[in-house]
């Protein structure tokens, strides 16, 4: 048999499954006595309602009901929930409106549900939606974070003064600035995070049934289908969480976009309690564009000081996050406490200083998106370390050597909070620049220079925060969940077992790098152990996937649950071979008494625990299954350098990425088949905000990059081949020392990629440039500074 | 999609007097971007009539005709031997045209008929200097192409071909792509052929397809990249989008036409 | 409504269909065919590629009623009666070129499409170029290249080494 344990690349048991087309996804879903949702939503970016006139819609064909703002509030139904607080500088907490499930009052932005029509079949219900009538009274809107915050500028919330929802800081602003005033250099960099739109292949979809005793089932595309039942039963609906099952089958990916609370998830819930009847809604792509969170969508001031030898002595920060018209679900902490924590990176800057301003404005609500702030902090440090290169005249290898936290300075404690358990970035920086060739680039730029092609080759040397989190310290900071995660392991009477997670898998292969690690750790065969996730009707409370956090936190309670298996196994173990319980050990899927050739299998032990004729009847009880919740000590810290060669057109300004060498500390890998991919991905994503994504909205609030016609996704005539590598330092505080390996390919990227377009556009005069870099961007800037190349 | 009567006629004599019952009857040949059109709830027609079963698929070469049926998908162009051989530039931008997918149900029927202003064919088209043939008449490329989404077909005619005249020494396509949707954001065909040295852009102009006799009359005299790339277009009436400005797109219609008269060799 | 007859996989079945109905609907909705898939109304994403008469084809862009009398190949007819992978299934396992599954369906028709499409030989560009009408957002497409450069070799046996 083959090696099946942890580090080999096992194929993935869920292949078989979606290769056939027997995947199972919300939207393959049909109950019988199906109805179907519709919503109408807004298509202006700010608007007073004035009137709705249902009536025409209610009266068409196959129409079962239409609701508003109206009906759902008449039902005591609020809005949806923030599930984090900040706090401000002077301690007040942020600024958290209303939040409809369907507007009221007013529409604020593009997409905003309005209404929804329920009919016999999804035709009817959308072509009586469209006989809605609804009076809209336009208002000024607003896209940009700094019209935003423009005296004067319109109210998105009336309650809402200069549209602030928070104004917080962190780090010792006077060390900064004893810092700033003694520093040989100080280098600034002004730069925009472009927003993102998520885009998972599978639309958003939600199917609510509610039986005759009131027994509600919601099935949704949902990265924690636990978090949902708890936000939308106590906070929404208020359906107790024993009458309210929230199942999440096959998701077609997320990256943060699924994690969320959604109104349709609410509207087919309670609509189906109304009607009695399952009611399912599935987006359409232009629905999604509109409703499902964005991410990023920062401007940021930076700067650095620097002595005379190029050692970073302080960094101070200023950025403006835009929230867009609601708080999505864990929205505030993505620009606080999972970007601003960040900004230490590999550096051992003394002192930082971070101000963040959150600003309503009339767009998507923007929420966490693969990295959530930690792509942001990783785009703002990275360019800025370049900035510094470039000011200084310092090679920028040997700048990042110059300041990075030594090997043996961990653990690390960063003047933003964070304790860094573990890490070596200059073993990663010379593992990536030996697989990038670095020092082969200048002949290559002069071979494409011959071809006249502008090539530059770009590093970024990141860390970031995942595994999300001790409970006790997200609390300190707001968030109003824990951040645990449960597993529970059944061992069957046969010795099979079923493993039940938390955590959930919309892609990245746990039903098979799971099972992996217990059959590893159990010892029996891999194909004797499933993975079960996303029922909560199944499994125990779990807190679901996002944060790169189903491994290290969600594979952590594994372990304890085997150790508690383990733990009582030994006691049956030593009952039945007659020995002592401390001279039992468990190794290779049995119990041996230390210094005999006596052994019991692990299906022997759990055939006597269910079948305990011979059993400590009187010390334990029947059965084989433990659970356990495990609560992380620490965030744990991946991190890593990308590498990534470009050669630009001048005459059309297109980049082509050439090469992309990503080599990642991601702590304890189980399945490298399954982390490259996923390092894969990740990288894509960079690619793609680097050089391609970006949504446009005009100045008002309209939506311009609405479908996949006007939003460039990565194709895969854009992206390289993607070489990765990894390069481990274990996590000291987690039994695993796994880390984490989801969304470091989407932090690390972008500043590689923008790094190298500036090095290619160097003779040009560029020091920076924002994202997207457009083939357009590209060539203004090389016809703005054609002439001072002639002239020189 | 709103509901409609679908139609398949056996002869093109059926197809026009199903599409004279009503201002709203409409014909779909590919549907590659009708249906889309219709998904959006942008038309709402009476009646669809389907051209599939007219018989208007087909490829040929006779005398100095090449004559390519107004059914005929891109795919099928892309990969004809005869299209190849007699006007290479042809078969280079069928293969170009959307996707894989796009190309086996898409027709140049369809896409002439429509006249997006992104749309690849009407370059070629226009550039051949080719005949579009209908139930009624012969019309010219010169006089077909009447503005963005504009032809000149009347509500009931029918293109039932397309015919290029050869031989044409010269021809080549080359497309810079809009970013996400993959249209023609600048396409240009060059070809020297019985119609003369002819330089025909799509995308870039407000009112679809248009010429540029000032790369015209350069390459007539030269036949060259070099002799055209110090024409500069001038960006009035191009397009200026999310995607790129009137300025860059007359820009990328130098670049792109000095590519196609180096492809062209 | 119209009474359409078509073949798929292998299987001739009829049904009513509204003239508005689109292919993919048909297979979904009244086939239970599920594993074809719709990820957008753009037609960009190819999550709903099927074989109509041996071609790729968004079945998103096809009304039901042209598919009258065509045989219809979806992701669920490609394995063996018993159960054998497709060649591009199993290279698609084998190089894991695949993460959630979504875009997959729609990634193995295309796959399929364009290896019996280019007999002669496929090179890794070439691979990029063809996929144009398929989008993943999950595994940067570098495995599923690899993938599809896996099965040519199958599919064409007097190419195998």
């Amino acid at each position: 048999m083959p090696f099946e344990g942890i580090g080999a690349s096992v194929k993935r048991r869920e292949d078989g499954r979606f290769l056939a087309g027997r995947g199972r996804y919300v939207d393959d879903m049909n109950r019988p006595g199906q109805v179907y949702a519709y919503i109408r939503r807004s298509d202006r970016p700010h608007a007073r309602i004035k009137h709705i006139d249902i009536a025409a819609a209610a009266a068409a064909p196959g129409v079962i009901a239409v609701y508003t703002g109206a009906d759902m509030a008449a039902d005591g139904i609020g809005g949806l929930p923030c599930g984090w607080q900040i706090h401000n500088k002077d301690g007040s907490p942020m600024a958290e409106p209303l939040h409809p499930v369907l507007a009221i009052g007013k529409v604020r932005h593009v997409g905003d549900p309005i209404a929804v029509v329920i009919a016999e079949t999804k035709t009817q219900a959308k072509d009586a939606a469209e006989l809605l009538v609804i009076d809209l009274e336009d208002l000024p809107g607003l896209a940009d974070i700094r019209a935003a915050t423009a005296a004067g500028a319109p109210l998105v919330h009336d309650d809402v003064p200069g549209n602030v929802c928070y104004d917080w800081h962190i780090g010792d602003k006077d060390a900064v600035d004893a810092a700033f005033a003694r520093a040989k250099h100080v280098v600034k960099l002004d730069l925009v995070n472009n927003r993102l739109i998520p885009n998972a292949m599978e639309p958003r979809a939600a199917l609510g049934e509610c039986d005759v005793a009131g027994h509600y089932t919601l099935s949704t595309t949902s990265q924690n289908p636990h978090v949902i039942r708890l936000l939308m039963g106590a906070f929404v609906l208020h359906i107790p969480e024993h009458k309210l099952r929230v199942i999440a089958p096959d998701v077609g990916g997320g990256f943060g976009s699924k994690i969320y609370h959604y109104a349709e998830e609410a509207i087919v819930t309670w609509a189906a309690g109304k009607l009695r009847r399952p009611v399912k809604w599935t987006a359409e792509r232009s629905e999604s564009f509109m409703s499902d969170a964005h991410g990023r969508d920062h401007v940021s001031h930076a700067e650095m000081a620097v002595d005379e030898s190029g050692h970073f002595l302080a960094l101070r920060v200023s950025t403006l996050a835009n929230m867009g018209a609601y708080l999505s679900t864990f929205a505030p902490s993505v620009p606080t406490y999972l970007y601003a924590t960040l900004l230490a990176g590999v550096y051992k800057t003394p002192a930082i200083y971070a101000e963040v301003k959150a600003i309503f404005t009339n767009t998507v609500p923007v929420d966490a998106y693969r990295g959530a702030g930690r792509p942001e902090a990783a785009f703002l440090l990275e360019r800025l370390v370049d900035a510094v290169a470039h000011d200084t005249g310092i090679d920028r290898v040997a700048l990042r050597r110059a300041n990075f936290i030594p090997a043996d300075a961990y653990p690390y404690q960063t003047p933003v909070a964070l304790q860094y358990d573990s890490g070596n970035h200059e073993m990663t920086l010379a593992e990536a620049l030996k697989a990038a060739d670095y020092a082969g680039f200048p002949a290559r730029r002069a071979e494409a220079a011959r071809r006249g092609k502008l090539r530059g080759i770009g590093i970024s040397t990141y860390l970031e925060a995942c595994g999300i989190a001790p409970s006790q310290v997200a609390g300190a900071l707001g968030a109003r969940a824990g951040l645990y995660e449960v597993a529970n392991i059944r061992v069957h009477p046969t010795g099979s077992v079923t493993v039940f997670t938390g955590a959930h898998s919309h892609g990245q292969g746990h039903e098979t790098t799971m099972a992996q690690l217990v059959a590893d750790q159990l010892g029996v065969p891999l194909d004797q152990v499933d993975v079960v996730h996303g029922d909560t009707g199944e499994i125990p409370f779990g807190m679901g996937t996002y944060g790169s956090r189903s491994l290290a936190v969600g594979g952590s309670a594994m372990v304890k649950a085997m150790d508690k298996i383990i733990a009582k196994g030994k006691r049956i173990a030593a009952h039945l071979m007659e020995a002592a319980v401390e001279d039992i050990e468990f190794k290779d899927g049995a119990f041996r008494v230390t210094g005999t050739d006596k052994a019991k299998a692990l299906a022997e032990i759990s055939l006597a625990a269910y079948v305990p004729h011979n059993y400590p009847i009187e010390e334990l009880e029947p059965g084989l299954e433990e659970t356990a919740f495990y609560d992380p000590k620490n965030f744990t810290y991946p991190g890593g350098c990308h590498v990534c060669e470009v050669e630009i057109d001048p005459e059309t300004g297109v980049t082509k990425v050439v090469n992309f060498v990503a080599v990642d500390d991601v702590g304890r890998v189980i399945n490298p088949m399954i982390v490259e991919g996923q390092v894969q991905g990740g990288v894509a994503q960079g690619i793609g905000q680097a050089l391609l994504e970006g949504a446009a909205y005009d100045a008002n609030g309209q939506l311009l990059s609405g479908s996949f016609m006007d939003y460039t996704m990565p194709r895969a005539d854009n992206l390289p081949n993607i070489t990765v590598g990894t390069e481990i330092t274990l996590c000291t505080h987690n039994p695993l020392g796994s880390k984490g390996c989801g969304e470091v390919g989407a932090i690390g990227s972008p500043p590689a990629v923008i790094n190298a377009v500036v090095d290619a556009l160097k003779e040009y005069g560029v020091r920076h440039l924002d994202m997207p870099a457009t083939a357009e961007k590209i060539w203004s800037i090389i016809q703005a500074n054609r002439p001072k190349m002639a002239a020189e | 999609m709103y509901d409609f009567a679908y139609q398949k006629p056996a002869s093109v004599a059926d197809a026009v007097k199903l599409l004279a019952t009503g201002p709203e009857a409409k014909v779909i040949a590919g549907g590659q971007t009708f249906i889309p059109v219709l998904k959006q709830r942008l038309n709402k027609p009476s009646s669809v009539v389907d051209l599939a079963g007219l018989g208007l698929s087909g490829i040929s070469v006779s005398g100095n005709t090449l004559t390519i049926g107004a059914m005929t998908t891109h795919a099928t162009v892309a990969r004809s031997a005869e299209v190849k051989k007699a006007i290479p530039g042809l078969a280079m931008l069928a293969s170009w045209i959307g996707d894989n997918q796009v190309r086996h149900r898409g027709t140049i029927g369809g896409s002439l008929a429509n006249n997006d202003p992104s749309a690849c064919y009407p370059a070629a088209v226009l550039a051949l200097g080719a005949v579009v043939k209908t139930n009624k008449r012969a019309i010219k490329a010169d006089d077909f192409f009447q503005g963005m989404f504009t032809t000149a077909l009347e509500p009931d005619e029918i293109i039932t071909a397309v015919e290029f005249p050869l031989p044409v020494e010269k021809s080549a396509y080359e497309k810079f792509r809009q970013p996400a949707s993959r249209y023609a954001m600048v396409g240009v065909f060059v070809a020297k052929g019985p119609a003369g040295v002819r330089v025909a852009v799509t995308g870039a102009g407000q009112n679809g397809v248009f010429r540029v006799p000032e790369m015209e009359a350069a390459l007539a005299k030269s036949w060259s990249a070099d002799a055209i790339a110090g024409v500069k277009v001038s960006p009035e009436g191009l397009n200026s989008d999310i995607h790129g400005s009137a300025a860059y797109r007359a820009h990328l219609i130098t670049v792109m036409a000095r590519r196609a008269v180096a492809a062209a060799g | 409504m119209a009474k359409i007859s078509l073949k798929v996989n292998g299987k001739a079945v009829s049904a009513e269909v509204e003239g508005r109905t689109l292919l993919v609907e048909l297979l979904r909705e009244k086939l239970g065919l599920t594993g074809t898939h719709v990820g957008c109304d753009t037609s960009q994403c190819g999550a709903c590629v099927v074989h109509v008469n041996g071609d790729s084809v968004k079945s998103c862009t096809m009304l039901a009623v042209q598919a009258e009398g065509a045989e219809i190949t979806t992701i669920e007819g490609l394995a063996a009666a018993d159960g054998t992978l497709h060649p591009m299934q199993a290279m698609f396992r084998e190089h894991h070129a695949l993460q959630c599954g979504f875009c997959t369906p729609g990634m193995v028709m295309s796959a399929i499409d364009i290896v019996q499409k280019h007999p002669a030989g496929l090179s890794e560009a070439q691979i990029r170029e063809e996929l144009e009408g398929n989008l993943c957002r999950c595994t940067g497409y570098h495995n599923i290249v690899k993938a599809i450069a896996a099965a040519f070799p199958l599919m064409h046996q007097k190419h195998a080494a």
